[in-house]
């Protein structure tokens, strides 16, 4: 098992997140993170989903996946070509000696305080998820009040989108390469 | 021109070509009864949304064509259910129209309130939502086309009833705008010269043949390949009818209780050439077991079946019909090459051994209880190959499959991927429906026929004649069949009785005409007498032997070299925990 990055364009239609769990849920696919919002086209919005599982359930995921009319395509991330961020925001304890250190750490990992209290801060972070998992490690130690993550959202690196591109396993399962697949639905 | 949301769903309906309406109104769906009494589009009241929802299945598996159910908001929606997930497991063509609340209540749990697209978003290939009048025509158009190309499958319209009762101005799309959803029909021409590269190879192909060859329409197709390269074929059950048993290349039906040549020709094969099939549990046995030399061409339309079960060697996405011509296309050209058929008597000769040492067998006393499968038989004599047949589910249904003769496609209908008790009577009204010049029976278990039998009222009053056919064995037969064999023969609620209901009263009751046979020597009057009736429907009430049990049988999760052909192959389970899972 290992972790995917899938961006999967849709149609913004009611209840097409709806579709998108269920059919997880439905086939029992275990979702890591989801995070969903507008694209730079309007009526057309954009879910970064989170996988982790073995590399023939992600075949059977992404096939699934186009067979929902109202997906447009998907793109499998590949890790060494993505840009990947995350936002997160953090109320942490933070009173006293463990102010300053807390402070420290925001300074360490360039991020910012939203709001302060006497007895706490709240952080917002960015960056990627590598890195907003080793910071949430320092923060811990002071004792989190509470978190919120968005799931993490991804671009490919380079002067093309997802539009140009198309899904590589697809082309695999013997479709004809005259027909642009990633249409898809059956 | 101004027409309400109800009028624009006739004229869309009508647009279609749709011909038949099975339905039921109900408060949330009036509006759009009014319009009805002045179109073209027959509406079959139907007595239960369910009954209405496998009638559009079983006119769309007789006519090719997609059927399409209508009910109300709340309860005749949620009676559809069934029929939706039938149809999606069976990819049946279907499109079903419900009423919904006004859309200012959507969502206040208003009278006969039911989230009907939430509840159907799994068992439907899509289904669409509509709020506005002007948007009738385009979802409609929209859901046949869903419906109907690539891999046909079920689509639910809900329609709020001010929806219905708004007006709006008629136009009907001339295009179709989904961008998410292009079928791939035409096939890989390299991957094509693969597949048929390994066919010129294999000592031991076999055309493991299922229900997208009927849905391709493309059995010529299949007929021309199979006999030019002199593949057998083995057709599932999905696929009954889309080679002629008749022909020396056909093999019959695999799988649980497939026949032995069939389920063996795939076990012992070095090359499935897998054509609209899907590796169904039911068909492979134990998936680890399956086939274990073979090399794997697959062909489909939904790529998504591809690799889902079995790897293969050569995918192949597509429509059957285009794939299988090219496939013919290139062959010829190799055996040309070649000098003809690669040389393979061993294996059809082996075939042909199988197929006279393990035939499908029973024995039927002259003065013994009447036995299921010398009923069907005897049925099937006098009622020949141009019958349609639909059965539900059970032991009757694999008796059906085993004993019938199918020469042609699109004349077995049943219930095989969700296994629905009580398909049968609905799907024979809506076959007979579309068909109205082919004898249509239904074979059915006494089981299955008390689930939908009130659908023999709307065959009578809509004068939609068929022929019924209990099995009558007085027992939910194959759960009986696991609990004499796994289970100890410790039978639990399984019992039905003979006698109630009193069948052939039943019959009467609905207007058809209701006969029994008990003994063997009854058998064949009764046959001749039901069948010389065309004008109303028959109910034949055949009080079969309970204790006869089908085979050959490959118990669930075993592998298909363990197959039973007969009763003395038998090891009961000694302790329930041995039981295999269903």
């Amino acid at each position: 098992m290992s972790l995917h990055t899938l961006s999967v364009l849709v149609e913004d239609k009611p209840g097409v997140l709806t579709r998108v769990a269920g059919l997880f849920a439905a086939r029992g696919f275990n979702i890591d993170s989801l995070a969903v919002g507008p694209t730079e086209r309007p009526g057309l919005s954009r879910m970064t989903i989170v996988v982790n599982v073995e590399n023939k359930t992600l075949e059977q995921i992404t096939k699934q996946l186009n067979k929902l009319i109202h997906v447009i395509k998907i793109l499998e991330h590949e890790p060494s070509e993505t840009v990947e961020r995350e936002l997160m925001l953090v109320k942490v304890r933070a009173e006293g000696e463990a102010r300053a250190r807390v402070l420290e750490f925001c300074q360490v990992f360039r991020v910012r305080v939203s709001d302060a209290t006497h007895q706490t801060l709240t952080i917002e972070a960015t960056g990627s998820p590598d890195k907003l998992t080793a910071l949430l490690a320092l923060l811990e130690d002071f004792g989190i009040v509470e978190l919120a993550r968005t799931g993490r959202i991804a671009l490919t690196r380079g002067d093309r989108g997802i539009r140009e591109r198309s899904l590589k396993s697809t082309r695999a399962a013997g479709s004809d390469d005259q027909t642009d697949w990633t249409g898809g639905g059956v | 021109m101004k027409v309400t949301g109800a009028q624009a769903l006739f004229k869309s309906l009508e647009g279609e070509g749709v011909d038949i309406v099975f339905g039921i109104p109900g408060g949330a769906i009036l509006p759009a009864y009014d319009p009805l009494l002045d179109s073209s589009v027959r509406h079959v009241l139907c007595r239960h949304e369910q009954g209405a929802g496998h009638a559009a299945e079983g006119y769309a598996w007789a006519t090719g064509k997609v059927g399409v159910a209508m009910a109300t908001s709340g309860p005749g929606g949620c009676n559809l259910v069934t029929a939706l997930a039938d149809a999606k497991m069976d990819s049946v063509p279907m499109v079903a129209i419900t009423g919904q609340v006004p859309t200012p209540v959507v969502g206040n749990d208003a009278f006969q309130e039911a989230d009907i697209t939430g509840i159907t978003m799994p068992i439907t290939k899509h289904n669409i939502l509509v709020t506005d009048p002007g948007a009738v025509a385009e979802s409609i158009r929209e859901a046949f086309h869903i419906a109907r190309t690539g891999r046909p499958g079920p689509v639910l319209v809900d329609l709020p009833k001010d929806v219905l009762v708004n007006e709006t101005t008629w136009s009907w799309p001339d295009s179709i705008n989904l961008p998410g959803y292009k079928p791939t029909t035409k096939g890989n021409l390299r991957q094509v010269a693969e597949a048929s590269r390994l066919i010129m190879k294999a000592k031991r192909p076999v055309l493991y043949v299922g229900g997208g060859v009927i849905k391709a329409e493309a059995t010529k197709e299949l007929m021309k390949l199979a006999t030019l390269a002199q593949l057998p074929v083995v057709t599932t059950l999905m696929a009954r009818g889309a080679f002629p048993d008749s022909h020396e290349l056909c093999l019959g039906m695999p799988g649980m209780h497939g026949n032995y040549t069939a389920v063996m020709s795939l076990q012992k094969s070095d090359l499935l050439i897998a054509l609209g099939a899907r590796f169904d549990d039911r068909v492979t046995g134990k998936l680890d077991a399956f086939a274990p030399d073979a090399a794997v061409i697959h062909v489909d339309i939904d790529p998504a079946e591809i690799g889902k079960n079995r790897v293969a060697a050569v995918p192949i996405v597509g429509d059957c019909k285009d794939v299988i011509a090219k496939l013919t296309a290139d062959l010829t050209k190799r055996q040309d090459e070649a000098g003809g058929v690669p040389d393979r008597k061993a294996w059809l000769a082996q075939l042909d051994e199988w197929k006279s040492a393990f035939p499908y067998r029973y024995d039927q006393q002259p003065d013994g209880p009447l036995k299921p499968q010398f009923c069907i038989e005897r049925l099937y004599e006098a009622a020949g190959s141009d019958a349609i047949v639909v059965s539900g589910v059970g032991q009757h249904q694999m008796w059906a499959s085993q004993f019938w003769r199918f020469e042609q496609p699109r004349h077995w209908i049943n219930s095989g991927g969700l296994g629905t008790m009580g398909f049968a009577v609905p799907a024979a009204l809506g076959a007979a429906a579309g068909q109205p010049k082919k004898r249509v029976i239904a074979i059915d278990g006494d089981g299955c026929f008390q689930m939908t039998a009130q659908e023999l009222a709307t065959s009578t009053t809509e004068n939609i004649p068929f022929v019924t056919a209990i099995i009558n064995n007085a027992y939910l037969g194959m759960v009986r069949q696991w609990q004499e064999l796994f289970y100890k023969e410790r039978y639990s609620q399984v019992y039905l009785s003979y006698d109630t209901p009193d069948y052939v009263k039943l019959a009467e009751a609905y207007g058809c005409v209701g006969l029994r046979a008990e003994h063997p020597d009854e058998v064949d009057a009764v046959i001749e007498k039901a069948l010389s009736i065309t004008d109303r429907s028959v109910v034949i009430d055949f009080r079969v032997d309970s204790n006869e049990m089908c085979f050959p049988m490959v118990p669930a999760g075993a592998s298909n070299d363990d197959i039973i052909v007969g009763p003395e192959g038998l090891k009961r389970a000694q302790d329930p925990a041995e039981a295999p899972i269903a």
